[in-house]
This record gives C-alpha cells, sequence and structure tokens, in this order.
C-alpha cells in the first residue's frame, strides 16, 4: 500500500484546495470539473470573453521550465476569469546556488499572490510549494518532472467526453515514453477514476517504468495487440534529447515500430480518436496526415484547454457558478 | 579515581553477561564485574563515586561504524567537536568517520589532525578511515600503509565508485598486504545513474529516477569476486537489499573475509515512508521494499550482518527544503541509533544480545580494536541507557547539529543517562 500523494491537496473539510495530482481524488470531483468546463467552452465563442469570477486576484504562472501552448492557455484561462495575471519564466539554478525554489515563491507570496501555478524539472515541486505556502494561497500543478501534470489529464477526459461521452466502455491504449511521462501518469489516474473498461501502455521495455501495472494498466510491446478494438488512441512525445541511442536505437526504429501511421490506425476501432498532449514530432511519434486527419483531436484539445483550467481555477478558488451566474444576470 | 556502578542490568554479549551486577571501575580499566547476589566490592577498593544504576540497563560503549563529522569542510554543518558531544550524548564512544571530508582523509596529515582535535575535545574517540585512492578518483592507490600507522581503522572509497576494476583488485590486494580492512558501498556507477529512490512502485508513482536493485548487487557481485583474488577483510557498510545479504552470507559462507553492515534507518523504514517526497527519508543507498527491510531484520538476527550503525549524515535545515532529486542526502542519526535498534529488541525481531553486539563488540571486530565488551581488565567505555524514560525527538534540541531526521517529532523509547569512557563521566544528563 503507497500512501497517497493527494491528502495536501485538501482542506480539512475535505474541499479541493490546490490542484497538484489526479491521485486520489473523487470522480465526482473530476465529473464536477468536466461539467463546469463545459459552461466555460461557450465563453471563448462570445464576444465578451470575460467573466469576474476571480477579479481582484492575483494569479502567478511560475514556470521553471519552457512552456508555449500550457503557459498560454493558463495565462488567457486567469484573464477570462478576471484574474490579475504575470507571468513568471525563469531558469532555475540548482539548489545551492542563487535562491532556492522556495524563496522564490516566498518573495512573490509577499507581495500577496492568490494562486500560483507552477511548472518545474523536478518532481514533487509543486508538493514543496504547496506544504510550504499560507492557508489562503493555492496552487496548481502545471506539470512536475515526470510526476503530475493535472490539468493536462483533465482537459484530455473533457476531450474524450466530447466524442464518446461515457468513460465505462472505452478502452484507451497509451503508447511511447510513459517512463518520463508525466501527462502519461496523470492519464492515468484519471482515466481509472472515471472507470474506463481498460487503459493499456504501449513501447518498449526500456520507456515502460517498473511496476506501471500497480497504476492499473496492461502493459505491450506490440502496436497489433495493444490497438486492437481501442477507442482512444493517445500518443506521447518522445523528447529529441532522449534518441541518444540507449532508450531508443533509432527514430526509424521506433517510428517503425511505435509511429502512428495510418495503417497501424486500423487496428483500433473505426471511431478511434487519436491524441496528443503536444508538441508533436512529426514523423518520429505520428504521421503527419494521421495527426491533420480526421480522426485527430489534438487541436481540440488545445482549445479546451483554456476552459478546463478557467474550471479548475475556479473551483480551487472556491468560486462558484452560482456567483458567476448571479453577476452575469 | 575509582567508581562503582551498582544494581545495573549488563548486557556485555562479548562475554555472555545478561543480568544485575556493580561495575567496578578504577582509572581507566573495569577492575571487578559482581553478581548482585555476591555483593563483595574487591579489596582495597575505595569509592570516589557511586552510580546507581538500579532499573537502568549498561552497555558497553557503542561503536558507530559510519558517521559523518562535517569536519574538516564543513563546519556550517557540524564540527567533530558538536558531533562527539552528541554521541557521547547517545552512548556512542567511538566513531568510525569516511574519508569524504574537505580535504579527503588520503594523507596521515589530516588522520593525525581529526584524531588529535577529537582527543583534545574529549568526548567520543574518532577512527578515521583512509581514502582508498587518491581524491578518491579511483584511479592511483593511497599510501594505505602509513595511513593504516598514522591512525586509520580502514580505507574507504567513501560513496565513490572505483570504476576500474584493475584498480579495485590491485587496491584490495595492497590493503591486505597489511591486513588492513575495506569498506565498501557497493554500487554500479551506471546503474545508479543519477536516481534517488528504489526502483519500483512509489519510484514510478511519484515519477522520480530511479535506481534498481541491481546498482547494489552488480556491486556487491564484482566486489566479491575481487575479494576472492584478494583475500582482503572486507566490510560492507551499508547493506540496502535482501539479495546482497544472500550473495555476502553465501561468501560467508566459502570463509572469505567478509562482513556485512546496515543503517539502522533501512531497518525502520522503506520506500513507502517517502510517501508525498518526504525528503527527510532521502538516503543513499535509498530506502528499500518492505521485503528487503525484513530481510535485513532477519539477517541482523541471524548474524548475517554483524553491524548497525547510524550513517549518520548531519545537514542544516535548509538542506532539505527542496524537490525530492535535489534534496541533500541522509540522517542525522547518532541521537537514535541506540533507541532505535532496541526498538527492534521490543517489537520482537532482535534479541537484546544481538542488538547490542551489532553495536559494541562486533563492529570492534570488524575495525579490529580492542573495546565493544566490559570484560575485567577492558577498559572502562560504557553506557547507561533507561529503557522507561520517553521523549520526543525535537529539532531545537537534538544533540548532534543536524537538523534532519524523519523521526523528528517521534515518540522515541529510552534514553543514554549517563556516558563513560576510559573510567571517565562524559556525560550526565541533566534531566535525570
Amino acid at each position: 500500500m503507497i500512501p497517497s500523494d493527494s491528502s495536501i491537496q485538501f482542506d480539512e473539510n475535505g474541499n479541493l484546495k490546490h490542484f497538484l495530482t489526479i491521485n486520489g481524488l473523487p470522480r465526482e470531483t473530476l465529473i464536477n470539473i468536466l461539467d463546469s468546463a463545459e459552461s466555460f467552452i461557450t465563453f471563448g465563442k462570445r464576444e465578451i470573453k470575460k467573466v469576474p469570477l476571480l477579479r481582484g486576484k492575483t494569479l502567478v504562472n511560475l514556470f521553471f521550465e519552457p512552456s508555449t501552448r500550457t503557459l498560454t492557455t493558463f495565462e488567457i484561462a486567469g484573464k477570462r476569469l478576471s484574474a490579475d495575471v504575470i507571468n513568471l519564466s525563469a531558469s532555475r539554478m540548482s539548489t545551492s546556488k542563487g535562491e532556492t525554489i522556495l524563496d522564490t515563491v516566498r518573495t512573490l507570496e509577499a507581495m500577496h499572490t492568490d494562486l500560483f501555478v507552477v511548472r518545474d524539472t523536478a518532481s514533487g515541486a509543486a508538493h514543496l510549494i504547496a506544504s510550504h505556502l499560507p492557508d489562503h494561497v493555492r496552487v496548481i500543478n502545471a506539470g512536475d518532472g515526470r510526476h503530475a501534470h493535472p490539468t493536462q489529464a483533465m482537459l484530455d477526459m473533457f476531450t474524450i467526453r466530447q466524442s464518446k461521452q461515457e468513460f465505462s466502455n472505452l478502452t484507451v491504449a497509451i503508447i511511447g515514453d510513459v517512463l518520463h511521462s508525466r501527462v502519461a501518469r496523470s492519464q492515468i489516474h484519471a482515466l481509472n477514476i472515471l472507470g474506463v473498461k481498460a487503459v493499456r501502455v504501449i513501447g518498449p521495455k526500456t520507456l515502460i517504468p517498473t511496476e506501471i501495472e500497480s497504476m492499473g494498466v496492461t502493459t505491450t510491446s506490440d502496436m497489433v495487440d495493444g490497438l486492437d478494438d481501442v477507442d482512444v488512441v493517445i500518443m506521447l512525445r518522445i523528447q529529441r534529447e532522449r534518441m541518444d541511442g540507449q532508450l531508443i536505437p533509432s527514430e526509424q526504429e521506433y517510428f517503425n515500430r511505435y509511429g502512428l501511421t495510418e495503417d497501424k490506425l486500423k487496428f483500433a476501432k473505426e471511431d478511434a480518436i487519436v491524441m496528443h498532449p503536444g508538441p508533436i514530432n512529426r514523423g518520429l511519434e505520428i504521421a503527419s496526415n494521421v495527426a491533420d486527419g480526421s480522426r485527430s483531436v489534438i487541436l481540440n484539445q488545445v482549445t479546451n484547454g483554456i476552459a478546463v483550467r478557467m474550471a479548475i481555477m475556479a473551483k480551487i478558488m472556491g468560486a462558484r457558478e452560482s456567483t458567476m451566474n448571479e453577476k452575469q444576470s | 579515581m575509582n567508581l562503582v556502578i551498582r544494581n545495573g542490568h549488563l548486557v556485555d554479549p562479548a562475554n555472555g553477561i545478561n543480568g544485575i551486577n556493580d561495575i567496578y571501575i578504577s582509572d581507566s580499566k573495569i577492575v571487578a564485574i559482581v553478581s548482585a547476589s555476591d555483593k563483595s566490592a574487591p579489596d582495597k577498593f575505595s569509592i570516589d563515586d557511586d552510580i546507581d544504576a538500579s532499573g537502568q540497563y549498561v552497555f558497553p560503549g557503542l561503536i558507530d561504524l559510519c558517521a559523518r563529522l562535517r569536519e574538516p569542510g564543513e563546519e556550517h554543518k557540524a564540527t567533530i567537536e558538536s558531533e562527539t558531544r552528541a554521541a557521547v550524548s547517545a552512548g556512542i564512544t567511538r566513531m568510525v568517520c569516511p574519508p569524504d571530508t574537505f580535504p579527503i582523509i588520503d594523507t596521515p596529515a589530516m588522520v593525525h589532525m581529526i584524531q588529535n582535535r577529537a582527543d583534545d575535545i574529549g568526548y567520543a574517540k574518532v577512527h578515521p578511515l583512509g581514502a582508498l585512492t587518491v581524491n578518491l578518483q579511483g584511479q592511483r592507490l593511497t599510501d594505505m600503509a602509513m595511513l593504516m600507522d598514522a591512525g586509520c581503522v580502514g580505507v574507504s572509497n567513501a560513496l565513490e565508485t572505483v570504476e576500474n576494476t584493475l584498480v579495485m583488485r590491485r587496491a584490495m590486494q595492497y590493503a591486505s598486504t597489511y591486513d588492513l580492512p575495506i569498506f565498501l558501498t557497493p554500487k554500479d556507477k551506471w546503474l545508479q545513474g543519477n536516481g534517488v529512490v528504489h526502483e519500483g512502485e512509489l519510484s514510478t508513482r511519484l515519477g522520480l529516477p530511479a535506481i534498481p536493485e541491481a546498482a547494489e548487487t552488480v556491486g556487491v557481485a564484482r566486489d566479491l569476486a575481487l575479494i576472492e583474488t584478494s583475500g582482503v577483510r572486507a566490510h560492507f557498510d551499508l547493506i540496502s537489499c535482501r539479495r546482497s545479504v544472500i550473495m555476502i552470507a553465501e561468501a560467508q559462507r566459502r570463509g572469505l573475509p567478509v562482513t556485512a553492515g546496515v543503517a539502522i534507518h533501512h531497518l525502520l523504514c522503506s520506500e513507502n515512508d517517502i510517501g508525498a517526497f518526504d525528503t527527510q527519508y532521502k538516503v543513499m543507498p535509498p530506502l528499500r521494499t518492505a521485503q528487503d527491510k525484513a530481510g535485513l531484520i532477519s539477517a541482523v538476527a541471524e548474524g548475517r550482518i554483524a553491524a548497525i550503525c547510524s550513517d549518520h549524515q548531519p545537514h542544516g535545515v535548509d538542506a532539505k527544503l527542496a524537490p525530492f532529486s535535489e534534496a541533500a542526502i541522509g540522517i542525522a542519526g547518532i541521537d537514535t541509533l541506540l533507541p532505535l535498534t532496541l526498538s527492534l529488541v521490543t517489537q520482537g525481531n532482535l534479541s537484546m544480545g544481538t542488538a547490542i553486539a551489532a553495536l559494541t563488540i562486533n563492529p570492534a571486530k570488524i575495525i579490529g580494536i580492542n573495546a565493544g565488551h566490559l570484560a575485567v581488565g577492558a577498559t572502562a567505555d560504557l553506557c547507561l541507557f533507561d529503557a522507561r524514560k520517553k521523549w520526543r525527538l525535537d529539532d531545537r534540541t537534538m544533540q548532534s547539529k543536524g537538523r534532519n531526521s524523519p523521526f523528528i517529532g517521534k515518540h522515541i523509547i529510552g534514553k543514554v543517562t549517563h556516558t563513560i569512557i576510559s573510567g571517565k563521566t562524559v556525560f550526565d544528563d541533566p534531566a535525570q
């Protein structure tokens, strides 16, 4: 029995106060976020896209690791909720030199930040920050090392629900570098909590972490077996810096075995959707015609990211839809 | 100066003593041990001082085979003075320090410096290990015979691996020429990589860089093969895997001169304790599985692991306030070595004799010193331990200058009340 890394996310009344990992969240919480995101999705299409839910609140996007789409969608999400948004992209010096991660956060907290959105290269960074801030400050994990990327997983669940409605009959395949993927870990938790039929993880053994089965998945290294009867195909990004000839022999070899092509996609269900958290390596993990093809929902994922992040921010800041409706009327 | 310690429950595994005794000490030596039934004092013994140890245990002074004192080089973390004083408050009378100070202990001058500092201060004695290779770089052998003459009780490459197998073999051959024991913390550098936790369910869930069991077992296998060809006396000081014990036990059965040790935290904690990135549990070698922990405990009980050490690594409070992979390694363990070891006796995992032997006579034998026992004629290094005393480890009142321990805030049962070195009381708990 592994103790949960989840308990720190709840206040003493069991309400969600941080959003650090999907692990340990109740199914209702996930459904509630998806439903709430549903109501936000229409906002993006309006002439006036703002709601005053977080008016007067200060949001700091603290990114210690480079990011374009995640940072941008958090910024837009914060602004549409009327928060004051500050983006800080910093490269972090290693511990002994310069300011520590906690010093940076405490300095910003002293400027009365209400919500931190944190991305860091180290697993557990968001937990560390959340456990050293005063009670009223909230933290959203925008990706910590290989550990978790819970908002990405939620937007992926939202995108799956847009196409598939029910989770309970779905078989989902996650393909590629699971070892280094915080996205995959969060997706696995979310899919299991939402009660899908099966989650399969596909890749060479060098990219599949030991005892991943304990998280509720089956593993295979064969795309034909793995994609059989699958409803959702999730491709993971292969980082080029992993291509040093030890985890994967070569790009050609990887694409040959695991790259998603039209031919391989035929083994999945006819109406299977194709997802990718981005950014894509065309011709390495996915063929261009599949990425841009009719079954790809990759751009929907990006669009949905804004609404889902609005829903998560509103939830942990305690802003309810009822308040929203009052202010609207 | 004549001292008598009355009515204490003396446990001295080396001499098979386990019962109520009066201990008579004259100057630095034990002159008589008299059982409770036989109340006769030795002849011509005028008592200068008298300690009533009723209800307390009396143990030989503990010998900690792995304790970092941080001096020289990192005096902001701890000093020889702070840590030898903390040691005696915890019943530890001798400490073996690894050579990875700054500068490295690879010259006789460094050995003299450390020993002289410790002797001047007058608390626990310090036995340095000399570096196995110059600057711990794994390339050139140190002047081992001179290091030994200067007072080193063994040689070690600390946590650095000697990658070159031929250098390792020659280092072992050379050390064995002088019957100098070699301390080994075996690991394969490549399998270890940048790992910070055991490779298993926890590393997968938390997404932390992992260290497979094979990082240790490959190192043990390699070193055992080299020990066999060199005949060196070897001590694997920090074993973390059950499988390593099996390999070492097999070598012992074949008569190889190898011993094994374990850090107390590997007998009490497993990877699961890391929970949600608790950096206080970040140690090296990493905490392994619950099965490994159970296997290590049985190995101590069966004598295949001879010694329990603190693997003391004091740090300031900030060192652990970082993301797990960047937080400092180690536990400041001397405050709790004895009570935590004895908690395994209370839980029925170890006999009292085995536990005390693992902290006294066995480590003494490993480093080849005449200590760790309380026979008549032996040096009077001992401690009194009140097993009824409950206390809480508090980072403001820890005796070590280190502030890093997963046991901070936890209740500890049993505390040392007096420590005596060479017949002199060096610690007398003011709370008594």
